[in-house]
């Protein structure tokens, strides 16, 4: 007699631990849905239950847009994320072409430097960097929430490998044909380094939109916050805590992050299957 | 269509010395090969006439004006790449509009959408167009023209890269190994059609190549490049027949000439696998290397013996690996007809005409032989 084993062991075992990896990381963002979607009654019972009895989703919705001007923060996300990836793109693509396909004396001393810049966390320098924009007098401003993010040491790191694999008769080929340095930064090594710069902006951006401890510091003004201050700032509000307004903002501020993953997912595979240099 | 001259160019990398010196003087509308084993320094010597390197010593003269410092769009060359280096973003209509667009437009005129705008742009994107078609109708190829390099083929691919270093009508053209990265039979192809875009365009082509056979079927001369020095300049015919250096001779002809050990005897005749030939030579007596092409080795008849030890038929020809007697040295004979190829293990007599004989001293260099020496004792002997 053969022993009931339809499913073989370790793939079982490989997918229920997969799943429990699965369900500990969705587990806040389900409770979130749940939470936002639940009257303050339900929110504070003792008993928990995941499906609200009563749906009130679009009410809490509702309390939230009333509350803050989410639109106003989410336009505030949008003006600092993308002028943060935008500058940083501007200063890392030159960078990292020289680095790659330049010679000139001190590049890899100078790349080694790059490389250690990355291990300094940016708290570290947190203190000398709000100093000096309070010198410039630039402190509660998009400024302060710009600036110190705009030369990108990964950013210039990631490029560098990745122009390292554009081949180099592309860039002689562009010299023979009349166009800069910085034509062929743009014109030749952007074009191809569109999936890089994709997968660069995903974590440019997921970063920046969720950052907490920068613009904690430099912010004062509420008409500058970004979305993640925004969400905090509804909990300190008035006497209560009202968590179901603030599951809902926080649902809000996360759906464009999301739909802008899904979107640049896509151009992300199309980019990788398509490039066929050479 | 310009000349081009090259005097003493040295170049180094990291203390290594690419390029020991090289003089060569292109003329006007040839079709040059520079050809040498990989690693020679010959695609560095083009990148130098390219301006893509800069020599670390000696100058590049285009058309008798010094180049040095001269920018490589300046210079007014084209180049083809190996890999062809299209840009892979673009459709086959830009890429080969590119080196228009850069020269005729200026820089506001090429900026992305405010350029598009303007009057004068579109009049000369107009003229760019009916280049780029009449190049492309020139090669063939026009209705590859909206398609990106990706939807190419290796072949299409060459001609789109051949069509971007035609439109803008360069003082010369020059070619990196263009044809390697194509399957044997394409290669054959394209070999006729550069050499007929040469005659029709009669522009100076410089064309690089580690594939002796390219070199013989389309340049009308050919610079063996060994170890970073040009060692034999000439034509074709005179690089096969007459090579100077025992490298030549062996990097040019396929299979490889025939190189059997020899001596020069004190009275000056020449011995080869110990038998006597019928040459002398005035250059010093000691050990010295005879060579042979394979197709002037006569089987049958001769002085030397051995037997066959491998057979290649090719079809149209065979050619026979022969081992000789009482040495470990190896021939390989053409044969015409392959139906005669004889089965492996049979021993074989064969020789060769005097004139056939190819001599080179233990450097390598070659050494004048003359048959006339034996020819005149028969003469005073007659008479």
């Amino acid at each position: 007699m053969k022993p009931l084993r339809t499913i073989p062991l370790w793939p079982a075992v490989r997918h229920l631990l997969l799943i429990a990896g699965a369900v500990v990381l969705l587990a806040p963002f389900i409770w979130m849905i749940s939470t936002a979607s639940k009257p303050p009654e339900e929110v504070f019972s003792s008993e928990l239950h995941l499906i609200p009895h009563h749906f009130a989703l679009w009410d809490n919705l509702k309390i939230a847009f009333a509350k803050a001007n989410l639109w106003r923060f989410l336009l505030n996300g949008v003006i600092v994320t993308v002028s943060i990836f935008v500058l940083q793109v501007l200063i890392a693509l030159p960078a990292a072409y020289a680095l790659a396909k330049l010679r000139f004396l001190g590049r890899d001393a100078l790349f080694a430097l790059i490389l250690f810049g990355i291990l300094i966390p940016p708290q570290a320098t947190a203190i000398p960097v709000f100093l000096l924009l309070h010198k410039l007098d630039l402190l509660d401003s998009y400024a302060a929430l710009v600036l110190p993010f705009t030369i990108s040491v990964f950013g210039i790191f990631l490029m560098r490998q990745f122009f390292k694999s554009v081949p180099d008769d592309l860039v002689d080929a562009a010299r023979m044909d009349g166009i800069s340095e910085f034509g062929i930064v743009w014109r030749v090594m952007l074009p191809a380094a569109i999936p890089a710069v994709t997968a660069f902006g995903i974590f440019s951006v997921v970063a920046h939109w969720n950052d907490y401890f920068w613009p904690l510091i430099v912010l004062n003004s509420e008409q500058l916050r970004t979305p993640p201050l925004a969400v905090a700032h509804f909990r300190n509000n008035e006497a209560g805590t009202n968590y179901g307004p603030l599951m809902a903002a926080a649902m809000v501020i996360i759906a464009p992050l999301l739909i802008a993953f899904l979107l640049a997912q896509r151009r992300f595979i199309e980019g990788i299957t398509l490039t066929g240099i050479k | 269509m310009a000349s081009i001259e090259l005097s003493a160019i040295r170049k180094s990398f990291d203390g290594t010395e690419i390029l020991r010196g090289v003089d060569l003087r292109i003329e006007d509308g040839e079709f040059i090969s520079l050809v040498g084993p990989s690693g020679c320094g010959k695609s560095t010597l083009l990148r130098v006439i390219a301006g893509l390197e800069p020599q670390s010593a000696g100058e590049v003269r285009i058309d008798g004006v010094s180049a040095d410092g001269i920018r490589p769009s300046a210079r007014n060359l084209a180049m083809v790449f190996q890999s062809y280096a299209l840009y892979p973003h673009l459709s086959a209509f830009d890429n080969i509009a590119v080196p228009l667009r850069m020269r005729r437009l200026s820089a506001i005129e090429r900026l992305p959408l405010v350029g598009a705008l303007l009057p004068s742009r579109r009049r000369k994107e107009r003229c760019i167009r009916d280049d780029v078609a009449r190049v492309a109708d020139q090669l063939e190829i026009a209705h590859l023209i909206g398609r990106k390099p990706a939807q190419l083929s290796g072949g299409q691919r060459q001609r789109i890269a051949v069509g971007r270093a035609i439109v803008r009508q360069p003082v010369a053209f020059l070619f990196d190994e263009p044809l390697s990265n194509l399957d044997a039979k394409l290669r054959v192809h394209m070999r006729a059609e550069l050499a007929q875009l040469h005659r029709r365009l009669n522009t100076t082509f410089v064309y690089v190549t580690h594939d002796q056979a390219e070199a013989m079927t389309m340049s009308s001369r050919i610079a063996v490049m060994i170890g970073g020095e040009l060692v034999q300049v000439g034509t074709p015919t005179d690089i096969y027949d007459n090579p100077r250096d025992i490298r030549v001779a062996e990097f040019v002809g396929s299979p490889k000439i025939n190189i059997l050990p020899g001596q020069i005897c004190d009275d000056g005749r020449i011995e080869a696998l110990g038998v006597l030939l019928r040459l002398t030579s005035s250059a010093a007596s000691g050990a010295c290397r005879i060579g042979v092409r394979p197709e002037r080795i006569d089987l049958g008849s001769g002085p030397f013996t051995g037997y066959v030890v491998h057979a290649e038929n090719m079809g149209s020809e065979a050619f026979l690996h022969l081992a000789v007697d009482g040495s470990d040295a190896r021939l390989v004979a053409r044969i015409d007809d392959p139906r005669r190829l004889p089965p492996i293990a049979t021993p074989v007599s064969f020789g060769f005409a005097m004139d056939a004989v190819r001599a080179f001293n233990a450097e390598g260099k070659r050494i004048e032989v003359d048959s006339e020496h034996i020819e005149r004792v028969r003469e005073r002997a007659i008479v």
